[in-house]
């Protein structure tokens, strides 16, 4: 009955598994207690935590003067954070949405943290546009209120706008959508601690899994779920970045004014992402005991989906650079000519660097293979993005078309806590995700462990 | 009528679909299977008709079309056109292409969100909800078919027998 997979295929999960060893593999992170790394980690992480809130607090009581901002420079450090942000979120749907369309089996042993790592980075991401509002307390003014509220109607034309409805939109559905992917593990984890006599743990899990019970109707109703929302999210990852560079390219100037923005936001965005899940997955392989879930062969599937966007990002880059002097206007060759040897020719070439060569290195199978290599590529591209946004925003705009207004942005000691700081909050919350949750989709896992087990496989 | 319930208990689900195939066709009728993860091929066998939780989503996204279409043509249009940009609204047709991204955004966020509720409400999913699963295994690596004796002609031991005939390793019985 189990549908057959070629006996070439590597298998993915590896040694003498049977489903209740994942059970048990799966649960003990959240069963048995913390280790010293995770503390460490946890102490790092919050720590850093609190001095961004404390930044962020300094911001908000003192007003957005103690950014680095100034009146050519509008939009710097914080856009770029956000957009970074957003970006490393789209890996997580695209893995659990868009290779969920395309029955990519490898991803079960990656979605639920990736989905998670979506969430967090969300989180983090939202932040700055938030604060950049000034007086945060107004925030709700983005939402269509009636004009007695203290402001107009919102501006539907505006592609800041659109973008707080993708952004919430977004949110909200990977929230929903990772959430009810893990009712049906918090209920193994709370059968789980039924049958260790913990009371206290299987109430507080069958709380969290909403009385899953696990009979045909509800799997029944529950993949059709998942498919249903895998399809409306894959539309929706793109829409998101595509909203975003629209927040770019709709405007004009040089540099943000090109119609490449939407398809080259997407590619970077999936290319950042599966960095950072790749960054995040080869620490939680380790710590977390999963070696054998998370194979070589996923990563060199990731690595394989790396490849293919950082191209698409390379060929988006070149692709600038010729329109810009194919259009013939000076303005638009003048700003790419500045991002490659102006003053801030260092970021060009970083971005460069870390985007456009270091990703070609994967073409080389020892490499794609290898745990050691791929960490430290995918902290290239990890930096590499950063930059591009860096790059787009801030030498776009600090040589702006009158000449005695150009100047260069200087990131405060505030800019960089609050940036540190949506690390430290970013990591602190998925290191309680990985004590608390699941981290691993077991019951996904158990429905591929006959075609895929490296014990079944033999 | 007898309100005796007999769960038969099974260590792997194709030994379960099997079992289920064979019960099926002398007549016995499955009440239900618990399972770690959906047991592909069970439906037509236990009759669980295709679920429509996919044409509730469709009618949830529409809905959030027009909320959407609403809301910005009225705002927009019709209580305080705003002339942005020298770009004045004063149609929705002519406004309709700044109105894309959020008419999508709207319907995919009706649709995601009616869904899961739905959804929810039809699996009486909950916090709160006691879980009915017989046994807690059947979360971890076993299988479990529950039989409601009232609902069929043959005897509670004929049952048991054709259960423990086909492979299930532990049947237990319970007055409902």
């Amino acid at each position: 009955m189990a549908s057959h997979e070629a006996q070439i295929r590597e298998p993915l999960i590896l040694g003498d598994k049977d489903y209740h060893q994942v059970t048990e593999d799966i649960i003990q992170p959240i069963a048995g207690k913390a280790n010293k790394w995770w503390w460490m980690a946890f102490t790092a992480s919050f720590i850093t935590m609190s001095w961004g809130v404390g930044c962020l607090a300094y911001t908000v009581g003192t007003g957005i003067g103690v950014w680095g901002l100034n009146k050519t420079v509008g939009w710097a450090w914080d856009i770029t954070n956000f957009v970074w942000w957003i970006g490393i979120g789209h890996a997580g749907t695209l893995i659990s949405a868009i290779l969920l369309l395309f029955r990519q089996k490898w991803r079960m042993s990656i979605n639920r943290s990736a989905e998670a790592m979506t969430i967090f980075a969300v989180i983090c991401a939202a932040l700055f546009p938030v604060f950049h509002m000034g007086r945060v307390w107004l925030a709700y003014w983005v939402l269509p209120l009636p004009n007695q509220f203290g402001s107009l109607w919102v501006n539907f034309n505006s592609p800041l706008l659109w973008d707080v409805f993708a952004i919430s939109t977004y949110f909200t559905v990977s929230l929903v959508f990772w959430y009810l992917g893990l009712v049906p593990d918090f209920a193994t984890v709370r059968d789980k601690f039924a049958r260790m006599g913990k009371p206290l743990q299987q109430k507080i899990y069958n709380i969290l899994s909403f009385g899953w019970s696990g009979n045909a109707r509800a799997w029944h109703r529950f993949e059709e779920l998942c498919l249903v929302l895998a399809g409306l999210s894959t539309p929706l990852v793109l829409s998101v970045h595509t909203i975003v560079s629209m927040d770019f390219a709709t405007s004009v100037i040089p540099g943000w004014h090109t119609t490449i923005f939407p398809p080259y936001f997407v590619a970077g965005a999936i290319f950042s992402g599966f960095a950072m899940v790749l960054t995040l997955m080869l620490i939680a392989r380790k710590t977390l005991n999963l070696e054998d879930y998370i194979t070589r062969n996923h990563v060199e599937s990731m690595n394989k989906i790396i490849i293919l966007t950082g191209s698409i990002v390379g060929v988006a880059y070149l692709t600038e650079l010729f329109i810009s002097w194919y259009s013939g206007v000076e303005y638009e060759q003048y700003a790419f000519l500045n991002r490659a040897s102006g003053p801030y020719w260092w970021a060009y070439w970083s971005m460069m660097t870390c985007n456009v060569i270091t990703p070609q290195l994967f073409w080389i199978k020892k490499i794609r293979r290898s745990f050691v290599a791929t960490f430290i590529i995918s902290i290239f591209v990890n930096i590499g993005m950063w930059f591009e946004r860096f790059v787009i925003i801030v030498t776009s705009l600090h040589r702006d078309y009158l000449p005695s207004s150009w100047t260069m942005f200087h990131p405060t000691f505030i800019d960089i806590g609050i940036f540190i700081g949506t690390i430290g909050i970013f990591f602190t919350l998925f290191l309680l995700f990985c004590r608390a949750f699941p981290v691993i989709a077991m019951a996904e896992l158990k429905s591929i462990l006959k075609t895929s087990g490296s014990k079944y496989k033999k | 009528m007898s309100k005796k319930i007999i769960y038969g208990m099974f260590d792997d689900e194709e030994i379960l679909l099997k079992s289920a195939k064979d019960l099926v066709s002398k007549g016995i009728r499955i009440k239900d299977v618990f399972s770690p993860f959906p047991i592909h091929g069970i439906d037509p066998v236990i009759g669980v008709p295709r679920t429509r939780l996919a044409i509730m989503s469709f009618i949830y996204g529409a809905t959030g079309l027009s909320l959407a279409w609403l809301m910005m043509g009225y705002m927009l249009i019709f209580d305080w056109p705003m002339d942005i940009g020298g770009k004045p609204s004063q149609h929705f047709y002519m406004n309709l292409p700044a109105f894309v991204p959020i008419s999508f955004e709207m319907t995919v966020f009706c649709a995601a969100h009616g869904m899961a509720l739905t959804y929810l409400i039809v699996n009486r999913l909950y916090p709160g909800q006691q879980p009915k699963n017989p046994d807690t295994r059947t979360t971890d690596d076993k299988f479990m078919v529950q039989i409601n004796v009232g609902e069929n002609k043959k005897s509670a031991e004929e049952i048991k027998s054709m259960l423990s005939s086909t492979g299930a390793t532990e049947i237990t019985e319970k007055e409902a």
